[in-house]
């Protein structure tokens, strides 16, 4: 009987010993899951901060004057164009 | 009991006072067990309550709202969050070299910022709003006692004036005040959430109890806007309006087989991004809030009713000589007189006593259902805000001149998106479609109105007005096949029309042999001594068209060939 009761402390001991580093893993872990988040939260902040970035390098008044002024291209003049349509031979 | 010896020392006790101790002690032992049990058991409601807001905490959620997108996807509107900075001002106390630090990083005047801290009745006051985030951690590196920040979220509109009155803005809470931002407030908000945690005494969450709310990110919203054509548009636009010192101007593009509006723009516009000096002028969508007297591009209507009834075939012949007709004392006038027009001449050269000659043979019942029938009169349906139904006088108060102006336009009150709406009619054989702001996925269906027939005929018509003998030859586009019609009014003022001020406009669709596109072109006020529509609307149309038929890859229906134009001067001038 005692030595049941011996055995069963001891398990016990073990089991609370247990909770303990479980519940602090938990807290470790949950506390890195948080850091992570917070991380993904930053990273939408600067994927929208970056799209913004994006759209106002991209606006279209933008992109036709550097295209017309710095890099001097133009509409082709009707004579050099050549309509090009499906199911038509190449010539 | 003996405790000593010595008899002297022998002391003698009644027994009754042991006991009565040991009885205080137990009740005193009994009312604290008692009390224990209250407080953990029976009653701990408070306690509990007490102990938890030690360690936990609701925080807040933050949710996004939607982005505004292109039909291909590009950003037209996009939140990012910025800081506000507020202070309590009885418990900040900075010092000269603290302030002026601040009012540099806020770029505030620095005794404005003493006059906001020293106001000690209020318990809280905004500092600086929507401040970037760089400037925040800047701020809050000063480490002043009684500053705090607090999270927010700032729209940024990358295309700046040329979507200003379609997209609109938000306010200073993320509310939409203008355009779509108003329209569809419920769809692009989110929803900021909440949940319970439980932080260390570091402040830092080491536990998440419960979810109370889940966050709900807004949705984006892909308009039916094209930016290409929009951008397109709006440069024309701009570069007409100063050529001819206009007051202002406005471009309706539509696709025909969808009904999406693939760009509206407005000219004068603002900056949505920086609206500290607005105007209530500018901010308004003209091409959808405001009405005016179209003129001569509801002549077709007129003639598609006349056709419609047998009334008149494209090749009937009508008299228009002397150019004037009188009646009840009002006399109807043509800038040039012809001896005799057929309907489809009338269009071609937009006669007004042609069209007042085919009215008055009509009934007032008839042209009134025409009317309503393209749309006129009520409103839109795009959902947009402040939306103009226009105005169509009911037929049973019309007199004999009002319903013979009515067929060139005038007595009657249209705003350019319904204009460009009534046009689809001709486009789509004889179909009015359904609009829409918002990317439509399936092909709406259209509301029969009339005859394909008919709608072929006046097509047909319409493709006359844009060549070299119509009111319209600058209408054209090399290799596309045109058809429209010029509308050129004066403007109504204090109750009657004004001698000088002119509304010109042009109404039209290309390519012809299967319409793609609906373009409206108004221009308001021009002042430079021009204000044909043929002259001032039509270019623009043309440009606007070509470029973006383009855009949309549309092959070419007519051969690559320079378009001819009447020699200067010897134009075909319309009737106001």
């Amino acid at each position: 009987m005692v030595r049941l009761n011996l055995l069963l402390l001891l398990v016990l001991a073990a089991c609370a010993l247990g909770l303990v580093t479980a519940q602090h893993q938990a807290r470790r872990f949950f506390g890195e899951l948080e850091q992570e988040q917070e991380r993904s939260r930053q990273l939408g902040v600067e994927y929208g901060q970056l799209q913004l970035e994006a759209s106002t390098w991209a606006v279209h008044a933008r992109v036709e004057r550097i295209a017309s002024r710095q890099l001097h291209m133009r509409a082709p003049e009707a004579k050099r164009l050549q309509i090009a349509r499906p199911g038509e031979a190449a010539r | 009991m003996k405790f000593a010896a010595s008899p002297v020392l022998e002391l003698t006790l009644p027994v009754w006072r042991s006991r009565f101790l040991l009885y205080v002690f137990v009740a005193g032992f009994g009312l604290l067990l008692g009390r224990a049990v209250y407080l953990q058991g029976l009653n701990n409601d408070f306690l509990q309550a007490k102990g938890e807001s030690r360690y936990s905490r609701v925080m807040e959620v933050p949710a996004n709202r939607g982005r505004i997108l292109d039909r291909n996807g590009e950003a037209l509107a996009i939140s990012t969050p910025v800081k506000s900075i507020w202070a309590i001002p009885g418990e900040t106390h900075p010092d000269k070299r603290q302030v002026a630090r601040l009012a540099a990083l806020l770029e505030m005047p620095q005794p404005e910022i003493e006059k906001r801290l020293s106001d000690a009745g209020r318990d809280f006051v905004y500092l600086k709003r929507q401040i970037s985030p760089e400037t925040a951690e800047r701020v809050a590196a000063l480490h002043i006692p009684g500053l705090f920040q607090s999270r927010e979220y700032r729209r940024y509109y990358p295309s700046g004036d040329v979507m200003a009155q379609v997209v609109g803005f938000t306010g200073a809470d993320d509310i939409g005040q203008e355009g779509v931002e108003l329209a569809f407030q419920e769809r692009l908000s989110g929803k900021p959430g909440s949940r319970r945690v439980i932080k260390d005494r570091l402040g830092q969450t080491v536990e998440d109890v419960e979810s109370i709310k889940a966050a709900q990110d807004g949705n984006d919203l892909p308009l039916a806007l094209d930016a290409r054509i929009q951008n397109l548009a709006f440069g024309q636009l701009k570069a007409a309006v100063a050529q001819n010192r206009a007051k202002a101007g406005a471009v309706v593009v539509l696709d025909v087989d969808s009904g999406e509006l693939l760009a509206l723009v407005n000219f004068p516009t603002y900056n949505p991004n920086n609206r500290s000096k607005l105007a209530g002028g500018q901010l308004r969508n003209r091409a959808v809030t405001d009405t005016f007297e179209p003129g001569s591009t509801l002549k077709p209507f007129t003639i598609a009713l006349a056709l419609e009834t047998g009334r008149v075939r494209p090749e009937s012949v009508i008299q228009t000589a002397p150019g004037t007709l009188s009646i009840g004392g009002a006399t109807i006038r043509d800038a040039h007189v012809e001896r005799a027009l057929t309907v489809a001449q009338i269009i071609q050269k937009s006669s007004n006593v042609g069209a007042a000659k085919i009215a008055l043979g009509l009934s007032p019942e008839a042209m009134w259902e025409m009317f309503r029938d393209v749309g006129f009169g009520s409103a839109p349906g795009l959902g947009f805000p402040g939306e103009a139904p226009g105005k169509v006088r009911p037929f049973r108060s019309w007199r004999p001149i009002e319903q013979a102006t009515m067929s060139y336009g005038h007595g009657i009150a249209v705003s350019l998106v319904q204009l460009a709406r009534a046009y689809s009619v001709f486009a789509r054989e004889g179909e009015l479609v359904p609009l829409s702001l918002v990317r439509v996925d399936t092909l709406p269906v259209g509301r029969r109105v009339m005859a394909p027939k008919t709608a072929a005929a006046v097509r047909a018509m319409l493709e006359m007005a844009v060549n070299r003998n119509g009111t319209a030859p600058r209408a054209q586009i090399m290799g596309y096949r045109v058809a429209g019609k010029t509308g050129t009014a004066h403007k109504q003022e204090n109750g009657g029309y004004s001698a000088d001020k002119y509304v010109s406009s042009f109404v039209g669709f290309a390519p012809a042999s299967h319409p793609r596109l609906v373009v409206a072109v108004m221009i308001d006020e021009p002042s430079t001594g021009r204000y044909y529509g043929g002259t001032v609307a039509a270019p623009v149309f043309a440009q606007i068209m070509a470029g973006a038929l383009r855009a949309l890859d549309v092959a070419p229906d007519a051969p690559m060939q320079p378009i001819e134009l009447p020699p200067e001067g010897q134009e075909v001038k319309e009737s106001v």
